[in-house]
């Protein structure tokens, strides 16, 4: 009975098809003979194959706004523009894996598999308006992230460390899923269906929201809280961090997160959450909470990786005040955010990356002392990345965060405004710590990894993106503009 | 044109300062020279501007048309006052770091030009957006100034510097984005022109909650007290030429912040704040004497100096007439030159004897008879001595306070006896009294000013001279964009 995917619709899936015929692609290869430099290579082709499908799906002429596939997904604007950063993410990460294992001598062509799989979970994630469709999504990349945390275990040196990340992981999001699970369970026995806006249909009734409805989605904010790492679903994030390989740890900050993010207003939109009282005060207390613990707690932080964790909860709370907003200003707000917080992530560990081998990664600032001197592109980058993080002018950090406070103003939420600014603060203090470690005259006796031609183009083009949107911001907005009008 | 090339010229040159190695400090006097240059030329335009029209020069293009951000530049009497004021400090900052700076020269004049360049667009500046921009902009390569080539406190002073300016630059952004929004719901569009946002109407209560956040903003620059802690710290840890473009240009950012921007836009609250803001001036007139008087650093007595005549600044701001507002003019080009000189002069006895501490120094005119005299000069222009600039500026700004508050002018007349013990007591610790027989003066080679030295005194001293004995030179130039402020905030922003 359940309509299957009609013909016209496969043009639209394209990205979604190539992911998959790339991940069974590198399989095959596996299979047939292991080599990592041509595992990463067709890797790297597929993602870039995957982009450019979904602009050729922008173009096509069967895309005409908001597209139903199958009562799970839905195309629209925000899909597309979602999938084109993940993309990008994902394409990043897979020359940081590269770069990080290149002279490693076990096997690791199986990490390429898992995260082309993530990307694909991420994905469909974005693209669902179906429990289930969120649910296969939201698994499909957690399990492979769990995988790739814990994938060098075989491999030289002390393995305890990427273990105990991947299993705190795994088991935290386990129970996590279970209990989105019970949320997501509870919504179906309240509204009959599974879709998102049958929810709204509820919320709009004229009878009081009834239990079944409020705890639903208070579980499912908890599950999303959990993979956001929000106060106080937190406690995995420095840990997992630390303890497992630079370049998954960027995928997991940047893909992960984005995903789930972007997903999240998605629901909130077309849940119409605005309309739920109670709701819209939870999460406000998580932005607040989020923002505030997240900044204090990275101010006591040493490790370079722990600090950037911490930080990305607080920017976590940060975007959560977009979801809240009710207008066109969230879509615009949230995109903007979205892209400035993935790239600012993305180039922040890339940087960390590019100088790290396994088991070789800085476990102190001490170890980037004068790393601007020593290395400069890696440096610059890094520098760039913090202060963008940190929110000063001419970086698209800056215009993400100028950008929520205009659209909070314009809702009147002080509460957050307030927790915004005094994070951000708060958030100076360890950022300009960090930067001032790495502009010292003397540098640390530990040497590092030498950048290659790959990372250094990597690096660049981070770089270049944050100052470039930083300054002149104006085509993104107007696409998000654009994204907002269509609608979901 | 012009005004585009005003803030594009540092930007690239000082882009050219990274590549250039030792070649940086003849980039950086050449851009300096340039932008000095342009400016005098807009001097012409001046002549003819009134208070009805006081722009002299106009340059618009759209940035961010979502929020009706627009990159808008223009420039009047006031601006081009300062203007002229940044080009030659940073003519005085390439001269004093010429011989100081050897590590890093390129990267030093590149952030030198750089932090010059925003304070160009602050100034310049008519679209709050893009001021606010340049605000912070100019933060993180004063930051580098700082802590890259500054004293042993380097470290500390360049944290202070930063938290105290970012978190002052937030509260800011926040008063502003509220105006801004205020705006757009009354208007249905969004726009942060300075024209436009002038004629928001403001509830009284809100309109002193905003005024609140752009003072809190531009009075952690000016500074005014208890705004003040970073200042200290970093003035003296700074290089010499970093000291002087904070003391000669960063400081009239604040100043001009307020003159141009908190008092227009939120004119009936000023009212209600003046009291609060007029004891706080004259707070830091006083205590910014006191801190002076107890310093042993030569650099810290002049930072705490520079405190004490931004509160007559402060002062004059919210007795908001004419007088006070000429007097604010002139005090904040009497005091640019003043400490731009001040800071040199420690900087020449710094290069000599490697230390700051007064307390080891003593009867240099014996052997550096042209640098004592210079210091006498200068340390009568800090006590405000008729015939010299900062007498005029202060004294206008106290003509100006005594038509709105008696009693506030009194207490901070007392300042000016607070100066003059602190100016003498640092001119006789250094120059006067008997040289001593060990220590850093007797080991240091103490040669007397060279061409270089003399030649960036020479010139400052005759400014001085003459702006003391003609202020009327630069006062018509500022008269009419200082009326034009002036209506603007009478008629509640309706033009």
């Amino acid at each position: 009975m359940t309509p299957a995917i009609s013909p016209s619709d496969l043009p639209l899936i394209l990205p979604l098809i190539i992911l998959t015929v790339s991940t069974l692609v590198v399989m095959f290869q596996t299979a047939v003979r292991r080599h990592h430099a041509t595992a990463a290579l067709l890797t790297v082709l597929g993602l870039l194959a995957a982009l450019a499908s979904v602009f050729a799906v922008m173009a096509s002429p069967q895309y005409q706004g908001p597209h139903l596939i199958t009562p799970l997904l839905q195309l629209d604007g925000w899909v597309l523009y979602g999938w084109l950063l993940l993309l990008l993410v994902a394409l990043g990460v897979s020359g940081l894996c590269w770069l990080y294992w290149r002279d490693s001598a076990r096997p690791m062509e199986e990490l390429y598999i898992l995260l082309l799989c993530a990307s694909l979970g991420a994905c469909v994630l974005i693209a669902s308006r179906h429990f289930a469709a969120l649910f296969l999504g939201l698994e499909l990349m957690s399990i492979a992230l769990i995988a790739m945390l814990g994938y060098p275990l075989a491999s030289e040196g002390d393995q305890k460390r990427p273990l105990e990340a991947a299993l705190k992981y795994l088991v935290l999001s386990a129970v996590s899923s279970a209990v989105m699970l019970f949320g997501l369970a509870l919504l179906y026995a309240e509204t009959g269906s599974m879709d998102f806006a049958a929810v709204a249909g509820h919320l709009t009734l004229a009878e009081p929201q009834g239990l079944y409805l409020l705890m639903g989605t208070v579980l499912l904010v908890i599950g999303l809280g959990f993979k956001l790492s929000l106060v106080p679903f937190h406690l995995w994030t420095p840990d997992v961090y630390e303890g497992a390989p630079l370049p998954v740890v960027a995928l997991l900050a940047t893909l992960s997160k984005g995903a789930v993010l972007a997903l999240l207003l998605r629901y909130a939109s077309l849940a119409q959450l605005h309309l739920y009282p109670a709701i819209i005060t939870g999460i406000g207390l998580l932005a607040v909470a989020s923002m505030l613990i997240g900044n204090l707690l990275a101010l006591m932080q040493d490790n370079p990786k722990r600090l950037l964790a911490y930080s990305s909860i607080a920017h976590m709370g940060y975007v959560l005040i977009a979801v809240l907003l009710s207008s066109s200003w969230a879509i615009e707000a949230a995109g903007l955010y979205l892209a400035a917080y993935l790239l600012m992530t993305l180039g922040a560990f890339a940087a960390l990356s590019v100088l790290s081998a396994p088991q070789q990664e800085p476990q102190k600032l001490e170890d980037l002392r004068g790393l601007l001197w020593r290395q400069p592109v890696a440096g610059l980058t890094l520098i760039v990345m913090l202060l963008s993080l940190a929110g000063i002018p001419l970086t698209i950090g800056f215009v993400g965060k100028f950008y929520l406070v205009a659209a909070a103003v314009q809702g009147g939420f002080w509460l957050l405004i307030s927790a915004l600014i005094i994070g951000s603060v708060i958030g100076l203090f360890y950022y300009l710590r960090f930067v001032v470690v790495l502009i010292q005259a003397e540098a640390a006796p530990q040497a590092v990894k030498h950048c290659n031609l790959v990372g250094n183009t990597l690096l660049f083009g981070c770089v270049a993106l944050v100052l470039l949107l930083g300054v002149s911001p104006g085509s993104l907005l107007a696409i998000l503009r654009n994204i907002a009008a269509s609608g979901f | 044109m012009i005004l585009l090339s005003l803030l594009l010229l540092p930007l690239l040159a000082g882009a050219l300062c990274l590549l250039a190695g030792q070649w940086a400090r003849w980039l950086a006097l050449l851009c300096m020279t340039a932008c000095l240059l342009l400016g005098l030329q807009l001097l012409d335009g001046a002549q003819q501007a009134s208070a009805a029209s006081p722009w002299i020069a106009e340059f618009a293009v759209d940035w961010i048309r979502r929020l009706g951000i627009r990159f808008h530049l223009a420039v009047d009497g006031l601006s081009l006052l300062l203007i002229l004021l940044t080009a030659l400090s940073g003519l005085v900052a390439v001269a004093a770091s010429w011989k100081e700076i050897e590590n890093r020269a390129g990267l030093f004049y590149a952030n030198l030009l750089w932090t010059l360049a925003g304070v160009m667009g602050i100034f310049l500046a008519q679209d709050l957006f893009l001021f606010f921009v340049c605000w912070e902009a100019m933060l993180v390569p004063m930051f580098l100034l700082i802590n890259l080539w500054g004293h042993e406190g380097r470290l500390r002073a360049s944290i202070k510097f930063f938290i105290f300016t970012q978190a002052g630059g937030l509260l800011l952004l926040t008063a502003l984005l509220v105006l801004a929004s205020l705006y757009a719901s009354q208007t249905g569009q969004w726009s942060f022109a300075y024209k436009d946002l002038l004629q928001t109407e403001i509830s009284d209560r809100l309109a002193w909650w905003l005024l609140l956040g752009f003072v809190l903003g531009f009075a952690v620059k000016l500074p005014t007290f208890p705004l003040h802690p970073w200042l200290p710290d970093a003035h003296s840890q700074a290089s010499t030429g970093g000291s002087v473009i904070l003391a000669a240009i960063l400081l009239k950012t604040g100043a001009y912040g307020l003159i141009r921007f908190a008092v227009p836009l939120f004119p009936q609250a000023v009212e209600a704040m003046a009291p609060l803001a007029m004891s706080l001036g004259v707070a830091s007139i006083l205590y910014g004497a006191v801190l002076a008087f107890g310093q042993t650093d030569i650099k810290r007595l002049i930072a705490c100096s520079s405190i004490s005549h931004m509160g007559f600044v402060m002062l004059a701001v919210f007795a908001w007439n004419e007088w006070a507002l000429q007097g604010a003019v002139m005090t904040l080009l009497a005091h640019g030159l003043s400490s731009a000189a001040l800071f040199m002069l420690a900087g020449a006895i710094y290069a000599r004897l490697h230390t700051r501490d007064m307390a080891v120094m003593g009867g240099l005119w014996r052997r550096m008879p042209a640098m004592a005299a210079l210091a006498m000069f200068w340390t009568a222009a800090t006590l405000g001595l008729p015939g010299l600039s900062n007498f005029v500026g202060e004294f206008l700004v106290l003509l100006g306070s005594f038509q709105v508050s008696v009693a506030f002018t009194t207490v901070a007349a007392l300042g000016m006896v607070g100066a003059a013990t602190y100016a003498l007591l640092m001119m006789q610790r250094v120059f006067f009294g008997a040289l001593p027989g060990e220590g850093p003066v007797a080991q240091a080679q103490l040669f007397d000013l060279d061409r270089r030295e003399w030649l960036v005194f020479a010139g400052l001293a005759v400014l001085t001279v003459w702006l003391g004995i003609y202020p009327m030179a630069a006062l018509q130039i500022a008269e009419p964009a200082l009326q034009s402020i002036l209506l603007l905030a009478s008629q509640g922003g309706q033009p």
